[in-house]
């Protein structure tokens, strides 16, 4: 039996209203590559940040080997002298500095340090690496790619016990990964115990040995690989048995009744996001979906209809008649709406409370010197709350105190308050717990059979395959196939994704 | 938790933009602006006394402190902090050390170390509310300003002048530049002088290079200043480096401020104002973003000797109103921080 | 049931802290109760009010608070400005000193010319409140486009106006000290045989027309959306620079009002000394009526009493004799440790330990 490196046991963390990790164990062995699996708003992300003393946990202990009493871990310095080294998925390294600091950089509490022997030794790591940069580089001047490799260069160079791997591959090209792969084997051959979090299968039955899966913060199991077939691991991940899924798809059937009205139709639009030219029309009663990688300027086709990122070139026409929608609340006017896709960041004004969020597209298009009573605003409040089934104390709580689920709904009231024509909802059930997934589906079905226009962006595709009656399949900023009736499979969609030349 | 993670590389993305060659590009044009004002000076207002070289050496004999502050301003500003307290701290030392060296028989170096001792606690107290508390730095230092104006006021109300002989004497020392000097009215030859606090201001400049640019501390002022929540993933300190500069501004205030008396001689409730905003601009001037992680303190020195030929400049070609001083000084740090906003937003696209 | 009871009273001590929290009113009603006491404490007659004559013969009001209530207005008025401009753009603007400065300028420029001591007005005061407000606007505007269209941080942006500003108000002068004729005078004393000070009739004015502004416009919620987070709140079809640049409008036309009173005061302005570091007082109002210095939701009526408890610190302050220089020695520490308890720091020493004992106690159930 091999050695464990790390054992993680009863560990809990809450954010203010989010559980994020309730009760988790998780152990690492010596060479062994582990992949942490979870659907978005899992924990794994969280788990990590613990294990790397970003975050505090709140109860539970850590263990490494070698240490006989529980380790507090409480920055990442002190995660890095205990052998645990870190890649995430974002960059996390210092544009401004050069590519050999950092790489050296927060590794030693010297006072000085000489940059010649470090450059020369990060000429080394580089080449054995065969990453193609120089030391004495910016890092703001490499690409993404190159930027990551450092990340995992710096990593592997600091001869760390455990390895964790963030999501590393989601800005890496086949033959970057397969070098990644090479490099996560020959470090196993080594004995170092590697986390591996991805949410390619592909990638996991490729390199791992063991799966852990969390879900909604909670601890399903660990299993070897051979163990546990791709369905079942989608089947864990989701919380669902299979015949669960099939649910929603037979409830969509009718829905693809589309008349030939077109609310929407797009003509060769582009805008300042790098998006190339592309065609598409919504017609009413339609649920089109756009698919493609993260990346592949899904979401900035639907920010240039909404006018979120500036036009520059095309035609819009909605209902027949031409349109020049340069801000949002021209679109607003012209009756679309548009459920951003990142919910934090784009979608709820944190501290405002749920009766405001929910008014507040409907205020704004109403005009500023046109407030809503409070009554009134109550009673817009109200109706939806118990229509969407929003669990909230009241109308007055902050919106923030929510969880994820019930944001999202407010923001869909929000944009349902408006009666838009045309709804864009852009990755509406990202990082949300199931149940709420599914009930957006449905509303979403139902909303279309009303008549209203909608755009369904997911990445999960068998979440499109259920809702959409038409999909635009994207890669590279270009749209590169749609498809329809038949041709809506998951197999079909990825040969369209990865491009025909490259189908296998 | 995915609030921060996206926020958090949302705004990486607008870090990226930024880079070294920025500060290089406006480096070069303080550079290029110091001297072209400079020799249009010399060719245009000559007779004002532009042409004499002991005008070139004045320039830094006026601005001995302010190089310095600025220095440490270019440090917090580096680290995407800031501190607007250090005209105040000056008020404080000048005025503190001038009752000392008049009423307790302070010598020189007692005063130093008084004098370096208020700008130390000033850059601890501030660097503990702003990197261990996360407090807003211009809260903290808009109060320390505050904080240092009052105290002068609590310790002396009137504008007082040093009265010790030894202290004065030592002020008054000039270094004589061997074969510089201009010849005078008279025809007679005058050697070039300078003082010695610009002897320790160049030194410090010196200094202050190498720590940046040699030393993991300095590393680690652009680091933070780059990507704080990356520094902090690679492993930095970030609190401790946070208060460190603020910790070293204190540390250059202090010595500044020492300089400032050693040069002026003089204090008062309202001496040094704006000193805060002319050791920004000269910073901001000479390179230094404002977003942090990009900036080079010869760049500063730069900065500081641009600000300083505009306004002698001002002064000779003006009439002898007393607002254009102020108004120029704010005029151009108002030209650099917009050239900077709209060279980043250029950048980002 | 010892762990039972500990929950209780966590409970209870929870409940109690969230009353008190969700009373924004309380820290600054508590303050200002605690100074007024104070100042009963040192002068028993401090609370009298009582009628009086001036010079020439007219009814006035007299009493340490009517000079409260007459001295605050000023501070009053820009509070009002700058919590909305911290609102909106998660920063203060630190040159309204200055732009009061330049106010009172342009004010006296258009009384009294080039004359030092004009026997009569050269123009008529109304002509002088409108250019006044408009200077102060046209202050406010050169803020707001570098906040909002440049993306400055406001308060480098308003760094650059802190410098300029006075200078800016004497060249507006042309370097002289005029007087005005004493009839300017009513605006900031009395109008005689109107036994209320003139200021706080303009306070109450000015306080009117703003709760009025926010019950019967958008001006609230627009404000605090774009604070919290401008980026959703331009997708919901806001144009968050436009009102961040109106907050500073808005803030300009309180510096163009606040400016007239003030210079109509003493009918004479030093640019150089005008409102002395007034903007270290707006932002300890701003701060102390529990508005968070990092933007998003504010509170205006706490505010306006913080200004208010501001001005009683201050009358305090000069009561006890401490030199008017470093009165703001004592500010700069209030505003510090009222900052400070509102850090993410601070406050978390506090939940953390409820959430862990919260879960704690859940988790002993379950297996229990």
């Amino acid at each position: 039996m091999q050695n464990t490196v790390l054992t993680m046991q009863n560990i809990y963390k809450s954010f203010p209203g989010v559980r994020a990790l309730h009760n988790v164990d998780f152990t690492l062995r010596e060479g062994e590559i582990h992949a942490l699996m979870g659907e978005n708003g899992a924990g794994k992300s969280t788990l990590i940040k613990v294990l790397t003393g970003v975050y505090a946990k709140d109860a539970g202990e850590i263990y490494m080997k070698g240490t006989g009493k529980p380790v507090h871990i409480k920055s990442p310095q002190e995660a890095q002298r205990l052998g645990i080294s870190t890649v995430y998925q974002e960059i996390t390294l210092c544009p401004n500095l050069t590519v050999a600091e950092n790489l050296f950089i927060g590794r030693t509490d010297d006072l000085f340090v000489d940059w010649k022997k470090y450059n020369s030794r990060a000429e080394r790591i580089l080449g054995g690496l065969k990453i193609p940069t120089k030391p004495t580089k910016q890092l703001s001047n490499c690409s993404i790619a190159v930027q990551q490799m450092v990340a995992i260069a710096r990593a592997v160079d600091m001869d760390c016990k455990v390895l964790i791997l963030d999501e590393p591959t989601s800005s890496l090209d086949e033959q970057e990964v397969a070098k990644l792969f090479t490099l996560m084997r020959e470090l196993k051959g080594r004995g170092v115990g590697i986390i591996f979090v991805t949410h390619f299968l592909d990638q996991v039955y490729e390199v791992c040995d063991k799966i852990t899966v969390l879900r909604n913060g909670e601890l399903v199991g660990e299993y070897q690989i051979k163990d546990l077939p791709r369905v079942e691991l989608v089947a864990k991940m989701m919380g669902k048995e299979l015949g669960d899924l099939a649910e929603i798809h037979n409830e969509a059937q009718p829905s693809i009744m589309n008349s030939k009205e077109a609310i929407i139709e797009a003509e060769e639009l582009t805008s300042t996001s790098g998006i190339k030219p592309f065609n598409f029309a919504s017609h009413k009663g339609e649920v089109t979906g756009f698919a493609g990688l993260l990346g592949s300027g899904r979401s900035e086709c639907v920010r240039a209809i909404y006018g979120a990122d500036k036009v520059l070139k095309g035609k819009l026409r909605i209902k027949g008649e031409n349109v020049n929608i340069t801000t949002p609340i021209k679109a607003m006017k012209k009756g679309i709406g548009y459920l951003s896709e990142d919910r934090k960041r784009d979608g709820i004004i944190g501290d405002l409370s749920v009766r405001e969020n929910i008014i507040l597209a409907l205020q704004v298009m109403r005009g500023f010197f046109r407030p809503f009573t409070k009554t009134q605003a109550q009673a817009f409040a109200d109706e939806y709350i118990s229509l969407l089934g929003i669990k909230t104390a009241s109308a007055d709580t902050p919106i923030s105190s929510l969880s994820g689920g019930n944001q999202q709904k407010v923001i869909l009231a929000r944009w349902l308050l408006t009666h838009p024509d045309y709804l864009i909802l852009d990755e509406p059930t990202r990082g949300i717990d199931i149940g709420t997934k599914v009930e957006i589906q449905k509303l979403v079905l139902k909303l279309a059979s009303e008549g209203m226009s909608i755009t369904f962006i997911s990445s999960e595709i068998e979440e499109m395959l259920r809702t959409c009656s038409r999909l635009i399949v994207m890669r590279d900023l270009h749209v590169v196939g749609e498809l329809k009736g038949d041709d809506m499979t998951q197999d079909k969609i990825m040969y369209t994704i990865a491009g025909g030349s490259n189908s296998k | 938790m995915n609030y921060r993670k996206h926020n958090l590389s949302f705004w990486s993305k607008l870090k990226r933009g930024e880079s070294l060659t920025d500060s290089v590009f406006l480096l070069t044009i303080t550079v290029s602006l110091f001297i072209a004002i400079y020799a249009l000076s010399i060719i245009f207002l000559g007779d004002k006394g532009f042409s004499k070289i002991q005008m070139f050496f004045n320039l830094f004999n006026e601005n001995a402190a302010l190089i310095v502050i600025a220095c440490g301003l270019s440090i917090v500003m580096i680290t995407g902090s800031i501190d607007i307290s250090v005209g105040g701290s000056t008020a404080l030392i000048c005025t503190a050390c001038i009752v000392c060296l008049n009423n307790y028989n302070f010598n020189f170096v007692t005063t130093l170390i008084l004098a370096l001792g208020i700008g130390l606690v000033f850059g601890a107290v501030q660097g503990f509310l702003i990197a261990y508390l996360e407090m807003q730095p211009f809260i903290v230092t808009l109060a320390g300003m505050f904080l240092g104006r009052g105290l002068v006021a609590l310790v002396e109300v009137n504008q007082i002048q040093v009265d010790n002989a030894g202290f004065e004497m030592l002020s008054g020392a000039r270094i004589l530049i061997p074969f510089l000097g201009d010849i005078n009215k008279k025809g007679v030859f005058i050697q070039s002088k300078l003082e010695y606090g610009v002897i320790v201001a160049i030194i410090i400049v010196c200094l202050m290079f190498w720590i940046l640019r040699k030393t993991n501390l300095g590393r680690s002022f652009y680091a933070v200043g780059g990507n704080s929540h990356s520094a902090l993933l690679l492993g930095i300190n970030v609190k401790r480096t946070r208060f460190h500069a603020h910790l070293l501004c204190g540390l250059l205030a202090g010595i500044g401020g020492f300089l400032y008396l050693f040069h002026t001689r003089s204090g008062s409730v309202q001496q040094a104002t704006g000193l805060e905003m002319d050791a920004i601009a000269a910073s901001i001037i000479g390179g230094t973003l404002l977003t942090g992680g990009v900036g080079n303190i010869f760049g500063t020195l730069f900065g500081v000797l641009t600000s300083g030929i505009v306004l002698l400049v001002v002064t000779a070609i003006g009439s002898q109103d007393p607002w254009w001083p102020q108004i120029t000084r704010a005029a151009m740090l108002c030209f650099f921080i917009v050239l900077q906003s709209v060279i980043c937003s250029r950048k980002k696209k | 049931m010892t762990r039972n009871n500990n929950k209780l009273d966590t409970d209870r001590f929870a409940s109690v802290l969230k009353a008190l929290s969700r009373h924004r009113m309380f820290i600054p009603i508590a303050f200002l109760a605690f100074l007024l006491l104070i100042n009963v404490f040192i002068n028993p007659s401090f609370l009298r009010v009582s009628l009086g004559r001036d010079s020439t013969g007219s009814p006035v009001l007299i009493g340490n608070l009517i000079n409260i209530l007459n001295n605050a207005t000023e501070l009053v008025i820009l509070t009002i400005g700058m919590t909305l401009v911290t609102a909106s753009s998660r920063g203060q603007d630190i040159s309204i000193g200055a732009t009061v400065s330049i106010v009172g300028g342009v004010i006296m420029r258009v009384l009294c010319g080039n004359e030092t001591q004009p026997t009569q007005l050269h123009a008529p005061i109304l002509v002088a409140l409108l250019l006044g407000c408009l200077a102060g606007i046209a202050c406010g505007a050169f803020n707001g486009i570098l906040v909002s269209k440049f993306n400055i941080q406001p308060m480098v942006a308003t760094l650059i106006l802190f410098t300029a500003g006075r200078s800016i108000g004497s060249m507006a002068m042309g370097g002289l000290k005029p007087k005005a004729a004493a009839s300017f005078g009513y605006y900031g004393n009395f109008i005689p045989g109107f036994p209320v000070p003139t200021p706080i009739l303009i306070t109450i004015g000015a306080i009117v027309v703003t709760l009025f502004a926010l019950k019967r416009t958008n001006l609230s919620l627009y404000t605090r959306a774009v604070g919290i987070n401008d980026k959703a709140s331009s997708l919901n079809g806001l144009n968050p620079a436009l009102i961040k640049f109106l907050t500073f409008v808005i803030l300009g036309l309180c510096v163009g009002i606040a400016g007239f009173v003030q210079s109509s005061r003493v009918q004479t302005v030093n640019p150089y000394t005008i409102v002395p570091s007034i903007e270290m007082d707006v932002i300890l109002a701003v701060a102390l009526g529990g508005n968070s210095l990092g933007g998003g939701k504010f509170n205006m009526t706490g505010s306006i009493v913080g200004a208010y408890t501001i001005q009683t610190l201050t009358s305090m302050l000069t009561t006890l004799n401490v030199n008017t220089n470093a009165v703001p020695v004592f500010k700069a520490v209030i505003i510090i440790i009222l900052v400070a308890i509102q850090t993410p720091m601070l406050k978390s020493l506090f939940v953390k330990k409820v959430t862990l004992s919260n879960l704690t106690a859940g988790a002993g159930k379950e297996r229990g």
